[in-house]
């Protein structure tokens, strides 16, 4: 009988986890934990985010079959069967928008009248803002100034959206300096504010509260592939950067002993380069930004930058529950490089239609190489791929990589951005 | 015995509150930072906190962030932070502790960043993102080798987490005077008073308060009711502008000197 992996809650995942945070937020995080734990057992709160799932962000999001990527893909496994979890097609056009409206209510809840969050390549800071307006709320978006200087149609969106976008100089001006600078605001204006972190890291309750909220990814996508083939799939495969999708559509299938979990890192340009996002592979145990897991650092224990095609992986740690799944070896974790990534984003585009984040690519790259670990073997079996975001942001990117742009423009294609 | 309360304690004999004057470790370069704390100390600072660069610092504005992220690119080591902590200690009466973030302990270690710092000369360890919550093993490793713990408290901190706090510390509790970060402001909070006095009811025996001052009026006005007044930003902007001299004639000037 399989371990009760789906009842793991904070603030310990075996060794990971925790609250490395300065006492100042301790308060603000003991009154989140409190107001979410209450909030998941009020009907008036979960009937509210299920209305809002519903009803604003278009859940359920549909499960659909890829059989000419599959056939493709397949190699020596061919008949083998590849189903994508369509979370690019939710308002907003990723994930992300599941946890920014949970926590938006329980902001609320709290009486809290400003929303902050940080942004990589923007999806998680359109969603803040998608939320913030929707419940009348002041929002601020910290963003690494070179991301707001590659990514300026994110910015006007976030600036249509109402919100401030504010870009971080300090450090190297990235996603976890985004971080570092929003939980600055926060230690200073946590009276009237919620700091809305975008994936299943930080200190308690984060890690537990954002996993719930995106729970409903794999608990939708196992009822459908069991509607659809009256089986359960024979693996799932996620990209991770924190890691929100992954443990999203992960839930849904920890208990089943019999079903295979896969989390794709980013590998960057190789992990013998050194320019990779690979934390959990290539990591080893550190404090970072409220949690301990696996961490990108240094000899002495300064946090080493990560690279990747997609910003919204570019993260040097990863979720503690991720960091907990590897270590009991419920969860395979493997680095995917930007060039494998790329061939798998530009066969889905060509064969079905689906142009995905260059995030969901990392997974469906993947699924590429579990066909061909399982050759012949793999005739029968099913995969699901978590589709956690749609590529229109990427275009300029993928452009510049297929080299589909005037020689003079490509040097100026934007980063992507999904965050995963 | 704790050098950091027998500092405290030798300033409260003289009827005034402890001087803590912090400067990171390696700003602009090695050498400098060991001047500028030596000029700190000849020039009034009982407690000197040398901070050690980091690259994800959460508690810090944006001057102590220069500063450090300049340290950073100019190569900065662990195994510096330890050289100038024994520079700083055999060159001054101050008791001298080291201001580091938790990963850089972790690591290392902390029974060896422990041995280390203690073999160094270095009198204990001020933790600005790690709570008692999660200090057993710094708490362990300080023990064994006699170094001070100093844990903050904020005017957010609840009776029952002062407790903890005042008991897990060992020479003086930081309290954080304001919600915020490091960095100058124009006025001392109220909250600074407040959290001195909870802290104190919840079993702290001796409370130092920093973050925004930087005047010697600050100084004066803590002094009334904190055992200690701590200067960080002011100082570093000081040897930014003017070197070891600038931050010997601020500090005479904060501690009443001049």
């Amino acid at each position: 009988m399989s371990t009760a992996y789906r009842e793991a809650s904070g603030p310990y995942f075996g060794d990971y986890g925790g609250r490395w945070m300065p006492e100042s937020l301790v308060a603000a995080l003991d009154e989140l934990e409190e107001a979410f734990g209450k909030a998941k057992a009020d009907p008036e709160f979960t009937d509210e985010f299920e209305r809002l799932s519903r009803e604003y962000t278009g859940r359920p999001s549909p499960l659909t079959e890829v059989p000419r990527f599959a056939a493709e893909a397949a190699g020596t496994a061919q008949g083998a069967r590849i189903f994508l979890k369509r979370e690019d097609l939710n308002h907003t056009g990723s994930h992300k928008i599941n946890n920014v409206l949970g926590q938006a209510l329980i902001a609320r809840r709290l009486g809290k009248t400003r929303l902050i969050a940080e942004t990589g390549a923007g999806q998680h800071g359109v969603a803040t803002a998608t939320a913030a307006a929707l419940f009348g709320m002041e929002c601020v978006v910290y963003m690494g100034a070179e991301d707001t200087r590659r990514q300026a149609l994110n910015v006007a969106r976030m600036q249509l959206l109402g919100a401030e976008v504010v870009p971080v100089e300090h450090g190297a001006a990235t996603l976890k300096d985004a971080i570092n600078e929003a939980l600055r605001d926060w230690v200073a204006s946590v009276e009237n504010t919620h700091y809305v972190l975008g994936t299943v890291a930080g200190p308690h309750p984060f890690p537990e509260m954002v996993r719930w909220f995106h729970q409903i990814i794999g608990e939708e996508a196992r009822a459908q592939i069991l509607a659809s083939t009256g089986r359960l799939p024979d693996a799932v495969a996620a990209c991770v950067g924190g890691g929100s999708n992954a443990l999203g559509i992960f839930h849904g299938f920890l208990d089943d002993p019999g079903v295979a979990l896969y989390g794709y890192e980013a590998g960057g340009e190789g992990l013998e380069t050194g320019r990779h996002a690979a934390a959990i592979t290539l990591g080893r145990s550190g404090v970072l930004h409220g949690a301990r897991s696996y961490l990108m650092q240094d000899e002495d224990g300064q946090t080493v930058d990560s690279h990747s095609i997609s910003a919204g992986l570019d993260y040097p740690s990863v979720g503690p529950e991720h960091a907990y799944l590897a270590d009991a070896g419920r969860v395979t974790y493997e680095p995917v490089t930007d060039a494998e990534c790329m061939a798998a984003f530009e066969r889905l585009c060509r064969t079905e239609g689906i142009i995905p984040a260059i995030e969901s690519a990392h997974a469906l790259a993947g699924a590429t190489r579990l066909f061909a670990s399982w050759g012949a073997d793999g005739a029968e079996k099913i995969i699901i791929v978590s589709l956690s975001g749609r590529g229109d942001k990427d275009v300029a990117t993928a452009a510049a990589w297929f080299d589909l742009l005037p020689a003079d423009d490509a040097s100026e294609a934007p980063q992507t951005g999904v965050e995963a | 015995m704790s050098r950091t309360a027998a500092a405290i304690d030798a300033a409260q004999a003289q009827g005034r509150p402890a001087f803590v004057g912090y400067l990171p470790a390696c700003y602009p370069d090695m050498q400098t930072s060991i001047e500028a704390a030596v000029a700190l100390a000849e020039n009034g600072a009982d407690i000197i906190e040398i901070g050690a660069p980091y690259s994800d610092p959460v508690m810090d504005g944006a001057v102590i962030q220069q500063a450090t992220t300049e340290a950073l690119e100019g190569g900065f080591r662990m195994d510096q932070l330890f050289e100038v902590v024994r520079e700083v200690s055999s060159r001054t009466d101050a008791a001298v502790v080291v201001m580091i973030y938790y990963n850089l302990i972790d690591r290392m270690g902390a029974s060896e960043f422990a041995r280390r710092l203690a073999e160094a000369g270095g009198a204990g360890a001020i933790t600005p993102d790690l709570i008692p919550d999660e200090a057993a093993d710094w708490i362990a490793a300080a023990e064994q080798h006699q170094l001070d713990r100093i844990f903050l408290a904020a005017p957010t901190s609840s009776p029952e987490r002062l407790a903890r706090i005042a008991e897990s510390s060992r020479g003086f509790v930081y309290g954080v005077s304001l919600m915020g970060v490091t960095g100058q402001r124009t006025a001392v909070s109220a909250a600074a008073e407040r959290v001195v006095t909870s802290a104190k009811a919840a079993g702290a025996q001796r409370v130092c308060v920093g973050l925004g001052v930087s005047t010697r009026a600050h100084v004066a006005e803590i002094g009334r009711y904190a055992d200690g007044v701590i200067v960080g930003t002011a100082l570093v902007a000081a040897l930014r502008e003017g070197g070891p001299a600038a931050v010997g004639r601020l500090a005479s000037e904060l501690s009443g000197n001049s």
